[in-house]
């Protein structure tokens, strides 16, 4: 959780390997990682990101998309993982030939998942995975998102700017402010309005809607 | 400033079955189907998801809307003024000065290429045709009324050199200062993180009440305009389907808004799994009025 620029999406690329020019630790599964990913890390390790209309190749139909990432894990029984893992996204298997500008908002960030599940990875990286959808829309696919987590007993980080999100979807958080964690502590917490740090208690007040006096003492903190 | 104590008056503005269609090469599109309201010097806000028209509605008010787009209404007036019945000239007159609108992004809504204090100046003297010295003691007035530390710095700045929340305060300040009687914002506030957002937000908040003004919210966010605005308008598939009080939002009794607040995960109070929105064919015909927006 952090506003923007506080430098949480950057920490998630460095994990996921796409962002090479980083310094420290990063443990991925009792491996530790260098700048350079290998083929195996991606089918452990997946993401899914912000904006379905940007994330999926305009000219590419949905099979072709889902096909991608099991050509190059070399993964036979390409038929059978592409019709279950369509099904299991809830989109079925009419959707299958279709190109993204035939589908919804919500219908492309299926897909996206789909194409981050068909490995089946054990870790999903989720940038900002709802905040370009129409709220119910965001409860559909947070719905989804939480069943398949159940179900295939998977890790999640994901990323949001929206501490309601992070409430409904996760156990622990923690808030960045300023390229560092400012704040780590149980979404209980969270839910008991107790946070430590004065920086996290604004942020929760300004999350819990407009209110005339409440910004009046409101503080700088870049 | 309520509603409550102007309902005697005569409305700000009155919006009366405002229809707006697009055609398409192939099909028309009705995006807004027979909306109609009114409102004084208060803040209104219109919600609904993307699509629904809340948009086109403001858009429509200030004669935004360009072709394919085809405008009809049985009545625009503004403060005793029929919007329908002015030519494109005499609109001029009132868009920009007497009803004015601040837009979602600054990035794409300032000049990049000119420097912020002669954009907001621009605005200034184009309506009241003052001198360049008083638009420049204007402009740093107003730059400094939306809470910009350093306004001189800001006034020789370009757009490109402030961040997204000044971006955003530049584009209110340029709103203002031709003190307009209403203020038309589209989602004024979404680009920007939540405290900058609170903070912009008290910033319009007080000069509205100063200043007497009216404003027409447009937001997706429902718990944001519950919080902010007098009254909410809510809309759906081009329509009305629901007016309260602001306050009253979450006693709404409109199945769709009923639905769309379920929707939204809440910070206290946890559910396993959210409602998920069943949408129904007679939400494109009936409408619930808690109060007398009509």
């Amino acid at each position: 959780m952090g506003e923007s620029g506080s430098g949480k999406s950057t920490v998630l690329r460095a994990i996921s390997g796409l962002n090479p020019d980083w310094s420290g630790r990063i443990t991925v599964l009792g491996r530790q990682q260098g700048p350079k990913r290998e083929k195996a890390f991606y089918k452990n390790v997946q993401m899914v990101f912000q904006d379905p209309y940007a994330s999926l190749h305009p000219r590419h139909t949905v099979d072709r998309v889902l096909n991608e990432p099991l050509d190059i894990h070399g993964i036979g029984d390409k038929e059978e993982r592409i019709r279950a893992i369509l099904d299991d996204v809830g989109l079925g298997p009419s959707f299958r030939f279709r190109y993204p500008h035939q589908l919804s908002g919500g219908q492309r960030q299926r897909v996206a998942i789909a194409r981050a599940l068909i490995l089946e990875p054990r870790i999903l990286l989720l940038d900002e995975p709802t905040s370009a959808l129409d709220v119910s829309v965001q409860a559909e696919i947070l719905n989804l998102l939480n069943r398949l987590k159940r179900e295939r007993r998977l890790t999640y980080i994901l990323v949001s700017h929206d501490l309601a999100v992070i409430a409904h979807m996760c156990e622990r958080l923690a808030v960045m402010n300023a390229g560092s964690i400012v704040e780590e502590m149980s979404v209980d917490q969270l839910r008991r309005a107790a946070p430590e740090k004065d920086y996290t208690r604004q942020l929760l007040q300004a999350s819990l809607g407009y209110d005339r006096e409440t910004v009046r003492h409101f503080t700088r903190y870049d | 400033m309520t509603g409550n104590s102007l309902l005697s008056e005569k409305p700000l503005l009155e919006v009366e079955d405002l229809h707006v269609r697009f055609h398409t090469r192939t099909r028309i599109v009705e995006a807004v189907r027979g909306v109609s309201f009114s409102m004084g010097r208060e803040k209104v806000g219109i919600v609904g998801e993307s699509g629904s028209g809340k948009t086109i509605t403001g858009r429509s008010i200030l004669r935004l809307v360009r072709p394919p787009g085809e405008v009809r209404a049985k009545r625009i007036e503004f403060d005793g003024i029929d919007l329908l019945g002015l030519s494109d000239q005499e609109f001029r007159r009132i868009r920009g000065k007497r009803i004015t609108m601040v837009m979602q992004d600054p990035k794409y809504s300032l000049n990049p290429v000119m420097k912020i204090g002669k954009q907001v100046m621009e605005a200034y003297r184009l309506h009241t045709g003052a001198s360049r010295r008083q638009a420049r003691q204007k402009a740093l007035e107003m730059l400094e009324a939306v809470r910009i530390r350093d306004p001189e710095r800001v006034f020789n700045a370009y757009p490109h050199e402030v961040s997204g929340g000044m971006g955003q305060r530049i584009m209110i300040a340029m709103m203002l200062i031709p003190e307009p009687d209403l203020i038309i914002a589209d989602e004024p506030t979404s680009a920007l993180d939540v405290t900058v957002q609170m903070q912009v937000l008290a910033i319009m908040d007080d000069l509205v009440s100063q200043r007497g003004m009216g404003m027409l919210f447009i937001s997706h966010d429902l718990n944001l305009v519950a919080s902010f605005c007098d009254r909410v308008i809510i809309m759906y598939a081009g329509r009305i389907v629901e007016t309260c009080r602001a306050s009253e939002l979450h006693n709404a009794r409109h199945p769709y808004t009923r639905g769309l607040l379920a929707s939204l995960p809440r910070i206290d109070a946890p559910v396993a799994e959210l409602p998920v929105l069943k949408r129904r064919e007679e939400w494109k015909t009936d409408r619930i009025d808690h109060d007398l927006i009509r």
